[in-house]
């Protein structure tokens, strides 16, 4: 199953005009604040029509301004968990949890009250009043309603936007769950925060001023070396899969990805887990040579594939790694000192710590 | 201190009254309230004013507006008349005057507890695949439900004390028309009537103030209901 967006909105002078295509797993439309996120979300919920364009899920058209189809919210079967949880505040926590469970479609498949509560940790929570709740059993509270309402899909607009670093830490393993667990729900997830969408995204849709900039799987849209400046120079890094071989009883684990092996600090996973690692691009340093004697010890054999000149003294440059993509971001100069051109055989060198700790443990 | 025949039938008319205006006027009000809070529409600024017209004419303006419209001289009171409807110097009529004197006191307490109603709650009902009327029944009215109370309350203690417009319309005839504040002003007409004019002063007194006490109290819950505490 999947959903098709291909629309067109206006307000005033801001126009969002987008078009793309959310399959199994959780594809994450990710941009600024302001480049239309949310507008998207809520014309595939229903909330609003747009000018023109056209919804579906699967085979079902749920807007078409052209056929004069628009479905309502309430029969599109999509779950919804807006940024600010909007818990019902005259309802108890189980009483939200159950309100929409009573319009299930005949036949649709869901999760119990019981599978709910267990899998977000809700059982000490039922009888309390929303307003009660921090923010993030708030969220956990919204995210056990949308489920209860057994939808085709989960709508997910910055759920995390609200809550603090811990807080946030405590609730991704929930929704990893949601993701890699039996619900196999497809999730169309809006966020801003690059570390949220590298962990949890299978794939990636990017807005820049109201249009898809760049969309495709995650991994061929991070290692994007035209997608830098969209993620921003501090964010932008490749994200490839790696496998745990050993743990060092100095704290360094060892992981092997397609072109080698990388020793990183801080790594939860099992031996033989696989997990996500994020490169980041302004973290890599590229060497004609191999250096030697050096206090990092990763370092990949790597050939340029592409060399992206950005506007200031930067440039993004793709590097073949195995069969991996990772990115590195250098100055201008070095470009044209170290020569380094598509085809052009080098190192990198990546530093233990380029690994966002929140990105490990899958 | 007694109270002779008189005074207890002007009391229970005045409820009776009340009762009547109360039940009759809170679903339009609140349909009005709706209305003027949510929708936008052409003549809305007009529909509003008149509303609000019986707050600042006087009430035996509105009475003899009334008069006009329902008297047995008019031609829709003639039909009224004939069904046996007449309003005009029956209770029927009082009932009537105090809906309208009554009316944009409701309105004005229910439309603040519709537009405190954040609408992004209905929305979230919405995507739960919550059908519109249920959202109305399970979020909406749950969240005005004080807010309705308030202004029925009002509403019913402005129908205790209606005098002027309640006068000219169906005039002030012992057992049939004669409320309360029309048996107390009777009363104040005869000499040496203050003393049957003063229990029934104090008993209006009593229900008037307990009226706004109660709607106090419904308005603070409204208030504490949607801030969810």
């Amino acid at each position: 199953m999947s959903l098709r967006v291909d629309m067109r909105h206006s307000f005033g002078a801001f126009a969002v005009d987008v078009a793309f295509d959310a399959t199994d797993g959780i594809t994450a439309l990710f941009g600024r604040s302001g480049a239309g996120k949310t507008t998207v979300i809520n014309a595939v919920a229903g909330l609003f029509k747009p000018d023109a364009g056209r919804v579906s899920f699967g085979s079902e058209t749920l807007f078409d301004h052209d056929a004069g189809i628009f479905v309502p919210p309430n029969r599109r079967r999509l779950g919804y968990v807006f940024q600010d949880a909007r818990l019902f505040p005259h309802l108890s926590v189980l009483n939200n949890l159950m309100f929409g469970n009573r319009y299930t479609a005949p036949g649709a498949a869901g999760p119990t009250l019981d599978e709910v509560v267990d899998l977000l940790g809700l059982s000490a929570l039922l009888e309390r009043a929303p307003a009660t709740l921090s923010g993030g059993e708030k969220q956990r509270v919204a995210l056990g309603r949308a489920l209860l309402s057994h939808p085709r899909m989960l709508l997910m607009d910055e759920p995390l936007a609200n809550l603090d670093g811990p807080r946030k830490q405590a609730i991704l393993p929930y929704l990893e769950r949601l993701r890699d667990g039996p619900l196999r729900l497809p999730i169309l997830y809006v966020s801003h925060a690059v570390d949220e969408v590298t962990r949890l995204a299978d794939r990636l849709v990017l807005l820049h001023n109201g249009q898809v900039s760049a969309q495709g799987p995650l991994y061929e849209v991070m290692s994007d070396p035209s997608a830098v400046p969209l993620l921003g120079v501090r964010e932008a890094g490749a994200v490839i899969d790696a496998r745990v071989t050993s743990h060092a009883a100095d704290g360094l684990s060892t992981l092997a990805i397609s072109a080698g092996q990388l020793e990183l600090p801080g790594v939860q996973a099992a031996v033989g887990a696989r997990v996500r690692i994020r490169i980041l691009a302004q973290d890599v340093i590229l060497s004609r040579i191999r250096p030697e004697a050096l206090s990092s010890v990763n370092i990949l054999p790597v050939t340029i594939e592409k060399v992206h000149p950005g506007d200031g003294p930067g440039a993004a440059i793709a590097l073949r790694a195995g069969d991996d993509r990772i990115l590195a971001r250098v100055t201008a100069r070095a470009v044209a000192e170290l020569g380094l051109v598509e085809g052009v055989a080098c190192f990198a060198i990546l530093k233990a710590t380029t690994v966002a700790p929140g990105s490990i443990g899958r | 201190m007694t109270m002779d025949a008189a005074a207890w039938d002007a009391l229970r008319l005045s409820l009776w009254v009340a009762c009547w205006a109360t039940v009759l006027a809170v679903p339009a009000a609140l349909w009005i309230a709706w209305v003027l809070a949510r929708k936008e529409f052409w003549g809305k600024s007009v529909l509003n004013a008149l509303v609000h017209l019986p707050l600042v004419l006087p009430p035996i303006v509105t009475g003899y507006l009334l008069l006009l419209a329902f008297g047995r001289n008019a031609p829709l009171g003639r039909v009224l008349d004939t069904l046996g409807l007449g309003l005009a110097f029956h209770w029927s009529g009082a009932v009537l005057a105090a809906i309208i004197m009554g009316f944009p006191l409701m309105v004005r307490a229910m439309r603040l507890a519709i537009e405190a109603v954040d609408p992004r709650l209905e929305e979230a009902a919405a995507t739960l695949g919550t059908p519109r009327m249920a959202i109305f029944a399970r979020v909406t009215l749950p969240l005005i439900t004080p807010g309705i109370l308030a202004g029925a309350v009002m509403g019913f203690a402005k129908a205790m004390g209606e005098f002027g417009a309640t006068i000219t319309f169906v005039a002030n005839i012992p057992g049939q028309t004669q409320t309360l504040p029309s048996a107390i002003w009777t009363a104040l007409q005869i000499p040496n009537g203050e003393a049957q004019a003063i229990t029934m002063v104090l008993l209006a007194s009593f229900v008037a103030l307990g009226a706004v006490a109660l709607s106090e109290v419904l308005a603070r819950r409204v208030a504490r209901r949607i801030a969810g505490t």
